[in-house]
């Protein structure tokens, strides 16, 4: 699996870093999302799949790697 | 506009109707106006993400109050007032702002959070029973986080607590409301003017410092931005924590299943934020343009209300949606909205539902209501919904 963000559609609302903290954090200036591991293990994948449906700007994209 | 409810914890029952046979409804407002009602959890959700539907003129149109003439001024969206702004201007404020609540600060402030409950919860086992839980725990500790976080001063609670309630009160006429706005405006000028004079480490201090490619924020832009905070800091949160213990009260199994397993906490906050969603008239949008929605027409400058308690309840998304289940996995609610308004504090809320479910059942293993269910007066006519009192009592010291 491959993580894929577009910052500029990101208000921060912080699901993503709540869902699956591993993978996403967040700004600390701004709020928007930092992508800590692009490529998670499979046994991740449930958390960052939630994450993208969370998230409230469709800032999240995933491809199979 | 559905607001009958039959059980105090179900949105009215008419939504489940709309829902199956005519989930784009045409509303009727209080104006005489036309708009649309949507009740199913797709629509809700997409309309609240579509850019082509704005916010910009929500409060121009109300489903559940006809603003009275004196008060049409407070239509109009202030200088900071970003929870009524499209994009970009309303980009430009969340930006200044989500910094200050994101996943990692609000989680530094889990201890803070938990010695303020502790304190609460001390001082509630010394009160005589029965004690109203809303005024003893839910309302206040809120109010003195945020009061800690925004810099407000914690004694003006009584001021600002009684400002907002009336303020979300549909109740309220309209000499009164305009008369709190600019008792709310005085005050936090006064506030932010002491804070220029001798900045602190709190965030309004922070958001007077900050500048931007646009330069620095106006008192006009910090007043309204530090209001909105204040009274969307306490008031949704307190409700959430009286009602959520009620609705958890009232359902002894789903209580015993949190007791059971701790842990759970946070799955059980996500549970009671959809049960409850207690924005409870729902989000007002207006068409930027024409367009569809579930097959109808929407004509551009039509009103749209999205109903955030119809669509956290939808069969479609939810199995048993009228079931309070703390167990329930995964439950993308809609409860703090949806798309770029949605809630910039709802990190703090979690944080603050999280220690103070946990602590109150831990403390009060033998908590329950001191009156019938069918006596709590409930919160009917406000914009959020919750109790106005909550009467309980326990045995013994209440370890």
């Amino acid at each position: 699996m491959k993580v894929m963000v577009d910052v500029a559609r990101c208000r921060g609302a912080g699901l993503c870093a709540l869902t699956a903290p591993d993978v996403f954090d967040q700004d600390e200036e701004d709020g928007t999302v930092l992508v800590l591991d692009a490529e998670p293990p499979p046994a991740r994948h449930e958390a960052v799949t939630a994450a993208a449906r969370l998230c409230p700007n469709s800032v999240i994209r995933l491809e199979d790697a | 506009m559905p607001v009958d409810r039959e059980c105090p914890f179900d949105p009215p029952a008419e939504y489940r109707r709309l829902q199956d046979e005519d989930p784009v409804a045409r509303l009727a407002f209080p104006d005489g106006s036309h708009g649309w009602l949507l009740s199913r959890y797709e629509d809700v959700r997409s309309a609240l993400a579509d850019p082509r539907i704005s916010s910009a003129r929500g409060f121009a149109s109300n489903p559940v109050r006809e603003l009275p003439p004196e008060a049409m001024e407070l239509r109009r969206i202030r200088p900071g007032q970003f929870i009524g702004m499209d994009p970009p201007e309303h980009t430009r404020y969340r930006r200044m702002l989500t910094g200050q609540f994101t996943v990692r600060r609000m989680n530094a402030l889990v201890p803070r959070v938990e010695e303020i409950v502790a304190d609460h919860l001390d001082a509630m086992r010394e009160m005589s029973r029965p004690v109203d839980l809303v005024q003893a725990f839910a309302l206040p500790v809120p109010s003195l986080v945020i009061c800690e976080l925004l810099g407000v001063p914690y004694a003006d609670r009584e001021l600002f607590q009684r400002r907002s309630r009336a303020l979300l009160n549909m109740n309220t006429d309209g000499p009164t409301l305009v008369r709190l706005r600019d008792e709310m405006d005085d005050y936090m000028l006064t506030l932010v003017r002491a804070k220029r004079q001798q900045p602190q480490d709190d965030l309004l201090s922070g958001l007077i410092a900050r500048e931007d490619e646009q330069g620095h924020l106006s008192d006009e832009e910090l007043i309204n931005i530090g209001n909105l905070l204040l009274v969307a800091g306490h008031e949704t949160t307190a409700n959430m924590l009286a009602l959520g213990t009620l609705a958890l009260l009232a359902q002894p199994a789903q209580l015993a299943a949190l007791r059971a397993a701790p842990a759970l906490v946070g799955q059980a906050v996500e549970e009671l934020l959809r049960y409850l969603s207690i924005v409870q008239f729902g989000l007002v949008r207006t068409a930027k343009e024409d367009l569809q929605i579930g097959g109808r027409s929407v004509r551009a400058g039509t009103p749209i209300v999205a109903s955030l308690a119809a669509a956290n309840r939808d069969p479609r998304q939810f199995p048993n949606p009228d079931s309070l289940d703390v167990s329930r996995q995964y439950s993308p609610h809609l409860a703090f909205g949806h798309g770029v308004h949605q809630c910039l504090g709802q990190q703090l809320a979690r944080v603050e539902m999280k220690v103070g479910f946990r602590a109150l059942f831990e403390r009060f293993p033998s908590l329950r209501l001191a009156v019938p269910l069918a006596e709590v007066p409930m919160r009917d006519e406000t914009f959020i919904y919750g109790v106005h009192e909550l009467p309980v009592t326990w045995d013994g010291d209440g370890r």
